[in-house]
């Protein structure tokens, strides 16, 4: 059906009866819309435009110092190395990927010349290569020439095991040639629907070869330039005190016209969100404050006659419980929730749509996240196009206690619901942070009134997400009955985040528990539809199975999502950021500029 | 003399050496590890982790990891961050200005206000002078520095507007100018620290004071006929300042420590912020190294103490 249509829409654009904005704003009405809706558009043979720029300013530089505030300051300077977001925002300010993705998530060209296709020859029609080609004429900040062997050369340095790179995930599977000193080419070993993943945002970002070449593998924490980056972009590298401060400044030889705006640049770091949204929106110490995860009300009160306010950019993470479908509390092997087990409540369907029940999402986006959240019945939020129509959420203590009474649970002499001798009694886990213990209050008020004795645990953010194999209190181990976070979903693009949940990924004790399925859900339904996206060239069609793949997931119950939340980032209100949500805050920020006045 | 400082030294060396053994074990035994954030990262395949780990180390037997540290540290390694990847000791010394001139001032306020308030107010002993300082005293001690600090945001930087309260390292400005802006960002940070050591110190330079100004000898110099400007400052204080010398010097690692607060509320890139980022992200090198260097300061600052009151009483080093 959505085939068919979206079909329709995209002969009409490329036959010119319909323009690219009536085309998004089409699929907007339709549930479709696509922030990768040009991406959609380059497989259904139509070109893909450079979405347009909202920067106004017409000379380069005169725009004085920006002051960005990130309350955990970036610690390394190489985007191969860079752990958390925070390093790749530091590492972005100066190096460069060929291009990014704009606030509707579609791309943007950075170093590259033009956006890969059909047409121009870019995109192979089997979805095997992607062909790009580089702007001329630009310069890494020592003056020397940027080329298609830099590009290989980032795909040979991070590729490599000794390297140690985190973006060996990306670089490991394909290929990259030089045709020319301005093109370069990358192969897939099969056919490739999402092509934009290696050189394109923050984590594509591009270290100069001359530089680097001769710490690639063991050699690499040699490399001087680790600390004191030499890129190609905006604003060239002065000073970086890791934890603490980047400085930067303009550069002159920048290859975008009219850019940057500003002449000097800070990031400081450290200290805390609440604090930094004090900064920037109170005092306005400073233009720009990141990820303010500060309840709403605390926002409110400070941008009364403040200096600034908040911004929101709308992304695809999404804030669940999950649920775990083994036993955490019978040991198999000297391993709990071992996939031989089934958990004892949980193998009842009836108890785990009861518990998506018992939610109250309305409340929580009320109570705690105000503007910086969105109600939701999907795990999958994002982009548009990937978003199921098809699902539903509703909150009703009645509806949940009919639902268990039907199922046979009754209540005992203390209230908690029983059947068969197992009480319906859960262990909620989530990590400590000020939202998660809120909502986990809520949660647990309604399970009560409908007859389940939920225990509340949090454990320290530091351990709770931790890779240590010896700690029980890790998400990956789950020895609980239900557990509360956030995945970040990195791209705009499901297949890596909807992987996860393949049943080839259960964590277990054999695999160190490094695999990431941690609900230990199997269902070969969901199984089979994912591999079936990950082959299927065809976007529409793609599309149709991220969404069928969302609904199988919502079937089970194996997520209730709580919160489909937005980024929220502190912006003077002179400032004009361009801050994506499917990108990190500074992969824009070419484009950022000040307006004359307030 | 130079046998006691030579003993005191050799007892020195098997503490710190005691003290590195068991930092060592309690942060390899703590939970948590360096490439936490590396679990939850989508793009990197889990063999990547293990392989990371190992390339540090991480996976091998504590006792070793132990040996390396300590026989590194000798060569005057002090390690690589994990997070960073750069060496520790260049990130200490990025660090040390910054937390020097902030605790260095916080001292030297506290001594300017503490040893005059203190000996004033011994000299008049239950007069309206010495209830009020001794009272603010008590408030000033009881109040933790977390609690003032934010106090001192919320009346000097949001409500008055005079102070900026993010303390930073890059001052572009050249000169006096540059003088003056170091001075207002230190004011609020050197104010917190500086006045709650001055609480506390206030009230040991008083009643050190009273012991003494009762001594015979102190009596003595007044029968001469001696002014009391002069009895008090040639003659009682001299003696009285002994003590209060030696807990300047005992309360130098604890005010490092009491700094690690005050660095994280107005965002000054001193030691103590680093500790608490290194811990948080679990980058056991420079925790370590953190820790350690506080170590040696409380042992090195115990020896200078045991030094001055060799040299100030020389009974003592013949013990």
């Amino acid at each position: 059906m959505l085939d068919n249509e979206l079909r329709t829409m995209i002969d009409e654009v490329k036959d010119g009866r319909m323009d690219r904005r009536g085309f998004v704003q089409r699929m907007l009405a339709f549930g479709l819309t696509a922030p990768m809706a040009t991406q959609l558009l380059a497989i259904g043979g139509v070109a893909m435009a450079e979405s347009p720029s909202t920067y106004k300013p017409t000379k380069r530089g005169g725009g004085g110092a920006l002051k960005l505030l990130w309350w955990q300051g970036p610690t390394l300077l190489n985007p191969h190395f860079a752990t958390g977001t925070k390093d790749q925002d530091g590492s972005r300010l100066f190096y460069e990927p060929l291009a990014c993705w704009d606030p509707d998530g579609n791309m943007k060209l950075v170093l590259a010349a033009e956006i890969p296709s059909l047409q121009n020859g870019g995109l192979a029609a089997d979805g095997t290569s992607v062909t790009w080609k580089l702007k001329p004429g630009v310069k890494w900040h020592d003056g020397k020439p940027f080329t298609a062997d830099d590009v290989v050369f980032n795909w040979e340095y991070a590729r490599d095991p000794a390297t140690a790179t985190v973006t060996i995930g990306v670089h490991r599977d394909i290929t990259v040639e030089k045709i020319d000193d301005l093109t370069v080419r990358i192969l897939f070993k099969k056919p490739t629907p999402f092509w934009a993943d290696a050189f394109v945002g923050a984590p594509g970002s591009i270290i100069p070869k001359h530089l680097f070449a001769e710490y690639k593998g063991a050699k690499s924490r040699e490399a001087p330039n680790n600390l004191s980056p030499v890129g190609t972009g905006p604003y060239k590298f002065i000073e970086f005190k890791p934890g603490d401060l980047i400085r930067g400044e303009l550069n002159p030889d920048y290859h975008m016209a009219n850019r940057p705006h500003f002449d000097t640049l800070e990031m400081k770091g450290g200290g805390d969100a609440v604090s930094a949204a004090r900064a920037v929106i109170q005092t306005g110490e400073y233009d720009f404050g990141w990820n303010i995860q500060v309840e709403d009300d605390v926002l409110l009160r400070l941008e009364k006659g403040g200096k600034g306010k908040t911004v929101y950019a709308v992304g695809g993470d999404t804030e669940f419980i999950a649920l775990n479908f083994t036993d955490p509390n019978t040991e198999v092997d000297g391993e709990r929730s071992s996939i031989k087990t089934k958990h004892p409540l949980f193998s009842d369907p009836a108890v785990r749509k009861a518990l998506s029940m018992l939610v109250d999402r309305e409340a929580v986006k009320k109570v705690i996240y105000g503007r910086a959240g969105r109600v939701t019945p999907n795990f999958l939020n994002g982009p548009e196009k990937f978003v199921s129509k098809n699902t539903t959420w509703e909150f009703s203590i009645e509806k949940a206690a009919k639902l268990l009474e039907d199922a046979g649970w009754k209540a005992g002499s203390d209230g908690i619901r029983e059947k068969d001798g197992k009480k319906l009694k859960l262990l909620y886990q989530t990590a400590i942070n000020g939202p998660r213990q809120k909502t986990q209050a809520i949660v647990k008020q309604a399970c009560q009134k409908a007859g389940i004795d939920v225990e509340l645990k949090s454990v320290v953010a530091s351990v709770f997400f931790s890779s240590d194999v010896a700690n029980p209190d890790t998400y990956a181990k789950f020895y609980a009955d239900l557990e509360m976070f956030q995945i970040p979903m990195s791209q705009p693009d499901p297949a890596q985040h909807m992987r996860r949940y393949h049943s080839r990924n259960v964590a277990t004790k054999e695999n160190k528990w490094q695999g990431v399925n941690f609900p230990r859900w199997v269902n070969k339904d969901y199984d089979a539809t994912v591999d079936a996206a990950e082959a299927e060239t065809d976007l529409v069609k793609r599309a149709a199975l991220y969404i069928k793949a969302n609904d199988i997931m919502m079937q089970d119950t194996v997520f209730i999502p709580v919160m489909h939340r937005l980024k929220v980032e502190a912006c003077s209100n002179t400032l004009r950021p361009v801050v994506s949500g499917w990108a990190n805050e500074t992969d824009n920020l070419f484009d950022w500029y000040r307006e004359a006045t307030g | 003399m130079s046998q006691y400082v030579l003993r005191r030294l050799l007892i020195a060396v098997p503490s710190l050496l005691g003290i590195s053994l068991v930092l060592f074990v309690v942060l390899a035994l703590a939970p948590g590890d360096p490439f936490s954030e590396l679990a939850t990262n989508p793009n990197v395949p889990p063999e990547v982790a293990a392989a990371l780990r190992a390339k540090f180390g991480l996976d091998d037997p504590i006792y070793l990891r132990y040996l390396h540290w300590i026989t590194a540290m000798l060569r005057g390694d002090w390690g690589f961050s994990f997070v960073s990847r750069m060496n520790v000791d260049t990130l200490i010394l990025q660090r040390l200005p910054t937390t020097l001139y902030v605790i260095g001032s916080a001292q030297l306020l506290a001594l300017a206000i503490a040893i005059p308030v203190g000996v004033y107010a011994a000299t008049r002993p239950y007069s309206i002078f010495d209830q009020i300082a001794n009272t603010l005293a008590f408030i000033g001690f009881s109040l933790p520095t977390f609690f003032t600090g934010l106090l001192f945001i919320l009346l000097f930087s949001i409500t008055l507007d005079w102070l900026p309260f993010v303390y930073t390292t890059d001052i572009r400005a050249t000169g006096f100018r540059w003088v003056i802006e170091q001075v207002r960002q230190a004011i609020m940070p050197v104010m917190v620290l500086g006045l709650f050591q001055a609480a506390s110190m206030t009230r040991f330079v008083r009643s050190a004071m009273l012991d003494v100004i009762r001594l015979d000898y102190v009596t003595t110099a007044r029968a001469k006929g001696l002014g009391q400007a002069r009895v008090i400052v040639k003659h009682a204080m001299r003696n009285a300042l002994i003590p209060v010398v030696t807990l300047v010097a005992l309360q130098m690692p604890a005010v490092f420590g009491g700094a690690i607060v005050t660095e994280q509320i107005f965002r000054i890139p001193g030691i103590g912020s680093l500790l608490i980022s290194s811990i948080l992200s679990n980058d056991t090198p420079v925790v370590m190294a953190v820790t350690f260097v506080f170590a040696c300061l409380v042992v090195l600052f115990n020896l200078i103490a045991d030094v001055l009151y060799g040299w100030l009483d020389p009974r003592i080093s013949l013990r």
